[in-house]
């Protein structure tokens, strides 16, 4: 049995590992191959500048002067080229420098990634938090006018882009009543560090992002948990409590959040992935200067070893989402079983 | 029924043991009746349970119109042109601009009308393309099974872990695609991996369904039986998913031109919303947010149209709510009609 498991486990983190890479290997080819990509058009630049000046056209002089503004040797093939780009990160810690800023990715990102985890984890707290409160409030009413009002708030909130709301939030809140500020991750005054001024403004900044990441994770598993919840509680073992005598706030915590929050339990989990990818244009909107920043200025002015690295941050964190969702799913709903045995036709 | 049913002798016939007899009773009524009954079965049965729930009416309705906008309303409301008026004239103050110029003179409702052929367009090229390849991904790796399974749902695996976003704004920055059509498929690229599995567990669990199996002894072929007695099953639902498929790529569309991503090839809000933010700052300046109402509310509706029939198409086809709280859904033709062929 432990055997088996441990199979499970082995398989499925290194297929994880292999459609991460995968991944990886789409972009950087794509980035490669594509007729008009940023390599090429570097290149096609050196060789103008070169034939302007008058002298040799040199490709191997060529190559080199990409190399150095990129990272990647043109001459390479993309297999080669991948695999040295690939065994840099792994092997010494070396994602390559950024074209634009100049200095390392892994340097640039490490420190905008704490922001975005911030917002995130903030936004996916509220969003769960919200979601399950009304599901289950819903479900618990069921047909009655909150149930009715809640279906109809939760449609206009999911049809409402989140960056629509956070125009919105920024036009009015920010530019026009000055409650709160437009951009930026903390008041320019404070000293960063362990300091109240510092951390109330941090909190400050990041109120209306953090609403607008919220948007993104609840609508959608409302509706879900309240169909969920509705069919629990018609089950015969809620009614067996209910005639037993257990208190209402027991049932409603104990018998049947627990259970109506299992299905969903896989979608909270990815839906980390998919906040941090909502992140890029909400930390555009608000000037926010998170890992979804720099992934937006890198594709917009072709830096090509930033928007790699922040594409190995983004995928990686939707990856170890599906995989902790996976490997603890067992732990959480024992019923679920693992593996197939189904025959091939 | 009761009056096709004095042409049965009596004796126990082939279709009562495979089926409701639908079939051979079809092959023996006329053409006349054969037209009504296919228009019955295709047009006024699935109408009539989709007007039954109010969220597919009003849903319908709103896409009508949003459809009547594209079409119609392109036709009957003039271009509009650089300096046709004043600057930022305020809406409701000059009749001939209803809702006002923008920094370039423009008349803002016709902008948003012109606007709307490009967004449905991409709306649909991303149902199409969305629903398109999960269909080949899903269908053929749920039926098929064994190293085919595998190979198939790695590569959707592959796609799912890509973030969608960030995948999104790399390939348009590579790409940079101007024509509607090609710009909705790039943007559906993040919504098929999933709608691919989900329909794969949905054709794992009707693939062992007895039919399937019937017709598998029968020695039908492979292609016959998805095409024939499996896609007509995920039909109503791969429709659903695509709708949110739709929903997803307006939303990212809009998105990406209002942030400047994409390139302005074709009016549309995102490119309205673009231009009032960074050209007219209309963010900052609160006498100037008129100009961003509009395509927010259009969006907004459009949106919400989608997804409010979606999800009525989901109570209508999902058997399981649909025995909780409808009673009207259910129509003549034996009782078998309609949304009873899911």
């Amino acid at each position: 049995m432990a055997l088996t498991h441990m199979r499970y486990y082995v398989r499925r983190i290194a297929q994880s590992a292999f459609t991460m890479l995968s991944g990886l290997f789409l972009t950087y080819a794509l980035y490669r191959i594509i007729p008009g990509s940023p390599l090429q058009n570097i290149i096609a630049d050196i060789v103008e500048r070169q034939r302007q000046s008058g002298g040799q056209i040199d490709s191997e002089q060529i190559a080199r002067i990409a190399e150095t503004m990129t990272g990647i040797n043109p001459d390479e093939p993309i297999i080669v080229g991948f695999f040295d780009y690939v065994a840099g990160i792994v092997l010494q810690g070396d994602f390559g420098t950024s074209i634009l800023y100049q200095r390392p990715v892994f340097d640039i990102l490490f420190s905008a990634m704490p922001w975005s985890i911030f917002l995130s984890v903030y936004g996916l707290m509220l969003g769960i938090t919200m979601t399950l409160l009304f599901g289950v409030l819903m479900a618990w009413h069921e047909g009655s006018v909150l149930d009715k009002g809640g279906t109809v708030t939760i449609l206009l909130v999911q049809s409402i882009p989140y960056y629509v709301v956070a125009i919105v939030m920024l036009s009015f809140l920010a530019f026009q009543w000055g409650l709160f500020p437009s951009g930026g991750r903390a008041p320019r005054a404070a000293t960063p560090g362990f300091n109240l001024e510092f951390m109330i403004g941090i909190l400050y900044h990041a109120s209306l992002p953090i609403l607008s990441t919220f948007l993104v994770g609840f609508g959608a598993g409302a509706i879900g948990m309240r169909a969920n919840t509705v069919s629990i509680v018609g089950s015969d073992y809620l009614r067996s409590a209910r005639l037993r005598g257990v208190s209402t706030n027991r049932i409603l915590t104990r018998y049947l959040t627990r259970n109506a929050i299992l299905p969903l339990y896989t979608g909270f989990v990815i839906g980390i992935g998919a906040l941090f990818s909502s992140n890029v244009i909400t930390e555009q909107i608000f000037a926010y200067q998170g890992a979804g920043w720099f992934l937006f200025e890198a594709a917009t002015n072709t830096d090509y070893p930033l928007v790699m690295g922040s594409f190995i941050f983004f995928g990686g964190v939707t990856v170890m989402g599906i995989l902790i969702a996976d490997l603890t799913y067992g732990l959480i709903d024992p019923r679920a079983e693992s593996g197939s045995t189904r025959e091939s036709f | 029924m009761s009056n096709k049913e004095p042409k049965r002798d009596g004796g126990v016939t082939q279709e009562s043991i495979f089926g409701s007899g639908d079939e051979s009773e079809r092959s023996r009524s006329s053409p006349a009746q054969r037209l009504r009954r296919s228009y019955n079965f295709y047009l006024k049965t699935p109408f009539a349970v989709a007007w039954s729930d109010w969220r597919t009416r009003i849903g319908g309705i709103g896409i009508l119109f949003y459809i009547l906008m594209g079409t119609v309303g392109v036709l009957i409301t003039p271009e509009a042109r650089l300096n046709e008026g004043d600057y930022f004239v305020q809406p409701f103050v000059n009749m001939q601009y209803p809702l006002g110029t923008d920094h370039l003179g423009r008349d803002i409702l016709s902008l948003a009308v012109h606007s709307t052929p490009a967004m449905l367009k991409m709306a649909l090229a991303g149902l199409i393309f969305a629903v398109g390849l999960a269909i080949i991904f899903g269908m053929i790796a749920g039926y098929k099974g064994g190293m085919l399974d595998n190979l198939m749902m790695t590569v959707a695996d592959v796609f799912i872990v890509l973030p969608g976003l960030p995948l999104i704004i790399v390939l348009s920055a590579i790409f940079t695609p101007r024509d509607a059509f090609i710009v909705g498929a790039i943007l559906s690229i993040s919504a098929w991996p999933r709608l691919a599995r989900e329909l794969r567990s949905q054709v794992l669990a009707l693939r062992s369904e007895d039919f399937v199996e019937a017709s598998r002894a029968m020695g039908i072929s492979t292609p016959t039986i998805v095409g024939q007695e499996l896609v007509p099953k995920v039909a109503p639902y791969m429709l659903i998913r695509g709708a949110g498929a739709a929903v997803g790529v307006i939303r990212n569309s809009v998105a990406l031109y209002f942030l400047g991503i994409l390139p302005f090839s074709s009016e549309n809000w995102g490119v309205m919303l673009n231009q009032a933010y960074g050209q007219a700052n209309a963010v900052q300046t609160p006498s100037r947010t008129y100009l961003m109402i509009l395509p927010l509310v259009l969006l907004s509706g459009m949106l919400f149209s989608a997804i409010l029939f979606s999800q009525g198409l989901d109570r209508v086809f999902n058997p399981r709510l649909r025995a909780r709280n409808s009673e009207g859904s259910r129509e003549e033709d034996g009782g078998d009609g309609g949304a009873g062929a899911i």
